[in-house]
């Protein structure tokens, strides 16, 4: 009988066990992504705010004041500071706007020979970081040491270098350039997606092709590019290299660097930098929200539909050359002569600009070099260990996140949607920031490793995380979940033998995109490594900073040679698992 | 009048070998003709209707539209679409999302060769609205139409400048069945009124046969039988228009001669022989199949005075649909479909007899036997 009563006594030990609220762990894993999220984007913020209003060291106490505000926007150069910010931002975004959108539109559109194949390449320049397209337009345009002005110079029999980058055109010049395939990319999007019945409605009512483009074509795609536009804006405002590689050796200022460089001097002032961020980041929240305004309105435009149209391609007839060639040109100013730059300055033994007869100079010590060098090894390592790991939590977390927000109907899931999407509208400068703040006051000894990038990585792209992870989300049929609960599944295991197998196409491709940013991250890096914590973007700064032009070309070929594997293998894996590549 | 002769049309597949999407299609629609292309998806219709209106450039062919010739592969004419005489309607309407209902209408009156005054505008603008019964919505955002007034709106651009023909791609495809079968009788009154060439492009046989002056079907890129909707109906001249629209049974069989007193020939069945007006064309010992549809077999309980015609079979499902019953006889081990009278009360697993009138058998050539091999 004893044992009899202790069985039962077991048995419901065992009940109480599986009783779904406990165990099931529903609740612990939403509540522990809730968290995550909330601490990721929340604090650092509030600290940041915190921070503006201190003074001094961040760890000591300090009265609440205005001074850092004072300070920062009461200064006559700051109203040049937030000047060049806008002309540098809407430089650069009419510029890519325009090379963007032309390239699109001759590429969705025309019958431009050879689209396929520049269909194909249009992706490879959004692999070329950011911090090495800039050294190396340096390496074209200074005035000094350039390659084009030497060979203008010489060819011409010029006396004074005709381009100089080092100002606000080359600034806008080499940031334009950059940015350029992503609007390429956003606006071939939108052609593509566009009723070419729209178009021939105007052709059969007797309008001709300039007039359709003009009348319908063009009106049409004012939602798209507005979003385009507002988007460039941003990405200008936040970018780094540029204004820290050309606009502080040009004497053009604008608040990404100005925020380095009130880090950068000795002491360094937390407090005024923060303020600095705080601007920037009003700007930065106006313009997402401004964005956001523009898409959902540009969605009641009905002409997005997901069908899969067959564009109405215009017959240029024999000018198809002519757009051929300026496609060839667009390329070679965007991939062909920074990578031929860079190759040739890690090739020779110290720099000199490109020329026949240096050919015999050639040589691969520069490599045997990096490959040599203790800190190159350690930068290598901790990229690739960053980039991988944040691109698992990221999507892992933001799977979770979108569970939530799209399959249930709990109060303040749309809240949490937008705190998880809150960190796009920080700059990569800011965030580092915030984050010095939250480590160097919290105590949790992370500042100076790895972690502190980790986490920064982590929040900076989480949006990117839940926005593919929603749109997965939205595909996948409620019922498909319920026949997993109605055969007796928990909701961990129907997550994981579910939900998650059906994510895998945006999880991995989502996956991709985060491993290929962070290994380019260095707008926050730049404020939080330490030498132990060293990153490859960041090393090739650094050794730039310290002018050894060779080995940074060694190692800049060397980490475009990484991420195109990284990207073509994941490719390979994606293809496997049913990702469409765009 | 819109004549197209010989147009041939082909698209490059993925795998890059070019597949004929129009393949020599000729045709003549006379002046204020309803002329509907008829066919499956796929069967290159819409294309030949691009065709017309000039927004697919044809490889081989020449096509005149009122007497002018606005297409010719020989002499390398080529006349853009908007300088032809045309109004089109596409089949999502492509109503101009970021216009008002009187600014998409307008929008033909202002580019090109036939652009006009404000006054006269303004007065066509209304006329065409007034036309398609839209009067009254001038000012409304296109994207706040519903189905139907988009297609209203649709036509009224297309109208707008009174063209002589008119191109409608299966402009009712996007409405509900109620609506569809309403805009069927508006557009074709319209039509006659106006007076306007119609090319008309459908799926859907009811459309074609109920507004159609003359129908074309088509089939894997050619033209395969054009006729007055009637014809096309009663007498299809293939198996692919007799099994294309509405329903029929085929009975495959070899025509064996024995001319019977009316001009009727005999057909060999597997069933036994049936005796029907095979056409002229059609040689003795050639492979048929014998075509009739379903409300054309006679199902009777009992042996009729009729002597020819009549099989023996069984009553497999009968189902009661209100109008007639739907019913599956089994005859040999063919099953054939009947529409039998709700009267007949006979139930399913009964002898019957089902008569064929010869004079509601078609006869059209069996394609999948090639006529060497016989039966």
């Amino acid at each position: 009988m004893a044992t009899g009563a202790q069985t039962n006594r077991i048995k419901w030990w065992f009940q109480r066990l599986r009783v779904p609220d406990l165990v099931d762990s529903r609740l612990w894993v939403m509540g522990a992504a809730i968290l995550i999220v909330l601490y990721l984007a929340g604090v650092p913020l509030g600290m940041l705010f915190w921070g503006s209003l201190k003074v001094g060291n961040p760890a000591e106490a300090s009265p609440l004041t205005l001074q850092n505000f004072v300070k920062a926007y009461s200064d006559p150069r700051s109203f040049t500071l937030l000047a060049n910010s806008i002309i540098y931002a809407a430089g650069t975004c009419v510029f890519s706007l325009g090379l963007g959108t032309t390239m699109a539109f001759i590429i969705e559109r025309t019958n431009t020979p050879l689209k396929s194949l520049f269909t194909a390449m249009a992706l490879v320049p959004l692999i070329i970081p950011g911090v090495l397209h800039t050294i190396s337009w340096i390496l074209l345009l200074s005035p000094r040491i350039g390659a084009l002005n030497n060979v203008l110079m010489s060819a011409f029999g010029l006396a004074e270098a005709p381009f100089d980058v080092y100002g606000m055109g080359g600034m806008i010049w080499v940031e334009g350039l950059h940015l350029s395939p992503l609007v390429f990319v956003l606006m071939a999007a939108a052609f593509r997606s566009m009723d070419p019945a729209l178009e021939e409605a105007a052709l059969t009512s007797g309008a001709n092709h300039p007039i359709t483009f003009w009348r319908v074509t063009f009106r049409l795609s004012l939602p798209a590019s507005a979003a385009a536009m507002l988007l460039m804006f941003i990405r200008g405002l936040e970018s780094f290299e540029v204004p820290a590689l050309i606009g502080l050796r040009g004497g053009v200022n604008v608040f990404t660097s100005r925020i380095w460089l009130a880090l950068k001097e000795f002491p360094p002032d937390y407090g005024l930098a923060a303020a600095f961020a705080v601007g920037l980041l009003m700007i930065s929240v106006l313009g997402i929200l401004i964005y956001n305004r523009v898409t959902s309105r540009s969605e009641q435009f009905a002409t997005v539909t997901g069908k899969g149209y067959r564009p109405h391609i215009i017959d240029l007839g024999n000018w198809r050359y002519l757009t051929g060639l300026i496609f060839v040109l667009y390329f070679f100013f965007l991939v062909g002569l920074p990578l031929f730059i860079l190759l040739w300055a890690s090739l020779n033994p110290s720099y000199t600009a490109p020329g026949l007869d240096k050919i015999d100079r050639l040589t691969l010590e520069n490599y045997t070099f990096v490959l040599n060098m203790a800190r190159a090894r350690t930068a290598f390592k901790n990229s690739l260990f960053l980039s991988i790991t944040s691109g698992v939590l990221v999507m892992l977390v933001t799977a979770i996140i979108s569970w939530i927000t799209v399959k249930t109907k709990w109060p303040g899931r749309t809240a949490l949607d937008v705190v998880t999407f809150l960190p796009i509208t920080i700059p990569g400068i800011v965030l580092g920031v915030s984050l010095i703040w939250v480590y160097l006051i919290l105590p949790i000894p992370i500042y100076g490793t790895v972690w502190i990038l980790l986490l920064a990585y982590i929040t900076r792209y989480m949006p990117y995380g839940i926005r593919t992870n929603s749109a997965a989300m939205v595909q996948i049929h409620r019922e498909l979940e319920e026949a997993s609960y109605a055969s007796g599944g928990t909701w961990l295991q129907t997550f994981r033998r579910v939900t998650l197998p059906l994510l895998k196409p945006g999880l991995i491709s989502g996956f991709i995109y985060i491993v290929v940013v962070s290994f380019r991250e260095l707008s926050s890096s730049i404020l939080l490594y330490s030498s132990r914590s060293i990153v490859l973007s960041i090393l090739i700064f650094d050794l730039w900073d310290s002018g050894q032009f060779p080995i940074v070309s060694a190692l800049s070929v060397m980490m475009i040679g990484i991420l195109i594997l990284i990207v073509v293998a994941a490719r390979q894996v994606g293809g496997y698992f049913g990702v469409r590549t765009e | 009048m819109i004549a197209a002769e010989n147009l041939v049309k082909a698209f490059n597949t993925r795998k890059g070998n070019p597949v004929r999407a129009v393949d020599g299609v000729s045709f003549q629609v006379p002046e204020g003709k309803f002329f509907t292309l008829l066919g499956p998806s796929g069967c290159g219709k819409t294309t030949t209707l691009r065709m017309i209106a000039g927004l697919e450039r044809p490889e081989d062919g020449e096509i005149f539209i009122n007497g002018d010739e606005v297409f010719s592969s020989k002499k390398d004419v080529f006349v853009p679409p908007y300088l032809r005489d045309i109004g089109m309607v596409f089949q999502s309407y492509a109503i101009w999302p970021h216009m008002t209902v009187f600014e998409n209408v307008a929008f033909p009156l202002t580019v090109g060769k036939r652009k006009c005054g404000k006054k006269e505008l303004k007065e066509r603008v209304n006329k065409a609205l007034a036309i398609v019964q839209m009067d009254g919505l001038h000012d409304r955002p296109a994207p706040h139409l519903s189905g139907g007034q988009q297609q209203r709106l649709a036509l009224a651009r297309a109208l707008v400048c009174e063209p002589k023909v008119l191109l409608l791609d299966e402009p009712l495809s996007n409405l509900d069945a109620k609506l569809r079968e309403q805009m069927r009788i508006e557009l074709r009154e319209l039509q006659r009124t106006l007076q306007l060439t119609t090319i008309y492009v459908t799926h859907d046989q009811a459309e074609a046969l109920s507004m159609s002056s003359i129908v074309a079907v088509m089939s894997q890129g050619r033209l395969i039988q054009v006729g007055k909707p009637r014809e096309i109906y009663e007498d299809p001249a293939n198996q692919f228009t007799a099994d294309f629209i509405g329903t029929t049974n085929f009975i495959s069989g070899k025509v064996v001669g024995d001319p019977a007193e009316d001009g009727a020939r005999l057909v060999e069945t597997p069933h036994g022989h049936l005796l029907c007006y095979v056409p002229d064309y059609m040689r003795d010992g050639a492979p048929v199949l014998i075509s009739i549809r379903p409300q054309n077999v006679l199902i009777s309980r009992d042996k009729t005075a009729e002597a020819r015609n009549v099989f023996h079979g069984k009553l497999r499902v009968a189902v009661f649909l209100g109008e007639y019953v739907d019913c599956q006889v089994e005859v040999g081990n063919e099953i054939l479909r009947a529409h039998m009278h709700s009267r007949l009360k006979i139930r399913r697993g009964e002898d019957v007899f089902v008569h064929l009138p010869r004079e509601l058998c078609t006869v059209v050539p069996d394609e999948k036997v090639p006529e060497s091999m016989g039966v």
